[in-house]
């Protein structure tokens, strides 16, 4: 199990691929990565999930913390890149009608 | 309900590194059983939500302990347990914060954790939490065409 985050600046905020399974063990990483930069005031924070092979309620807090973190700081979240999977954990626990996430089609990074 | 059935038992140290072990050894039951690859999907995430859960909470950290996985394999369906032998936690209590995020919490007030149990209630057929020494989450997932099957059965008796 293992997960590799990669930051990029883009104008006006960073981009974010994720890489691998986000589960109780990798979780730490990826919030280490990435709660600083959402305190950063109006960021716009994309993070690009294609990559991401498995994801556990874990997952789902982290970018639930992360959605009020930048919103609390004027910014704005997307999450892009999700495969069926993950959109359906997004669908029954109700967060996709609250955190903005977009299709690849969308305009998603590829 | 008396019925024939394999039953696989493993136990693993409390730390969230091993419960990547406890995926294989699920995926390699569930696959031979005949579920399809979203139901192992499933299967996968609930299992894991409950190991989780009780690596986390029941040992809130402390590096001893073991997490025991029980698998009961039926013609029909396939139970999954997991206990702890640690600290128990009131799950009437937890279960209260489970449920769906709704639209019109605001903002501030999303949990971020909680969804667990939530998870494997939906993705499991059955689930039931015991609470004695520990905490034991035991849930059920049947064989897809074996239920309708079941079903049908009853249906015309």
């Amino acid at each position: 199990m293992d997960i590799t985050v990669d930051v990029k600046d883009i104008t006006s905020g960073v981009e974010v691929r994720v890489k691998g399974e986000i589960d109780a063990y990798t979780a730490p990483k990826l919030s280490e990565a990435l709660y600083p930069l959402s305190k950063r005031e109006g960021i716009v924070m994309i993070v690009d999930l294609t990559e991401v092979s498995y994801m556990d309620s874990t997952g789902l807090g982290i970018f639930v913390g992360l959605f009020k973190s930048v919103r609390a700081h004027n910014g704005v979240f997307t999450l892009v890149g999700l495969s069926e999977r993950l959109q359906r954990l997004f669908d029954i626990t109700g967060l996709a009608d609250i955190i903005d996430i977009k299709s690849h089609a969308e305009g998603g990074v590829e | 309900m008396s019925q024939a059935y394999e039953y696989i038992e493993m136990k693993i140290p409390a730390k969230p590194n091993f419960i990547g072990v406890i995926w294989l050894t699920l995926s390699g039951i569930a696959s031979r059983m005949g579920f399809t690859y979203d139901e192992i999907e499933d299967l996968k995430i609930a299992t894991s939500e409950a190991c989780t859960n009780a690596v986390q909470h029941a040992y809130k950290g402390q590096d001893h302990g073991q997490v025991k996985i029980s698998f009961g394999l039926y013609e029909d369906r396939l139970e999954v347990m997991v206990s702890d032998s640690g600290k128990s936690c009131n799950f009437d209590e937890v279960r209260q914060g489970l449920g769906p995020y709704k639209n019109e919490h605001e903002v501030e007030f999303l949990r971020e954790g909680g969804l667990g149990l939530y998870l494997i209630e939906t993705l499991m057929d059955e689930v039931k939490i015991h609470q004695h020494e520990g905490v034991t989450v035991f849930m059920t997932k049947f064989v897809e065409g074996e239920r309708v099957e079941m079903d049908a059965k009853t249906l015309s008796t």
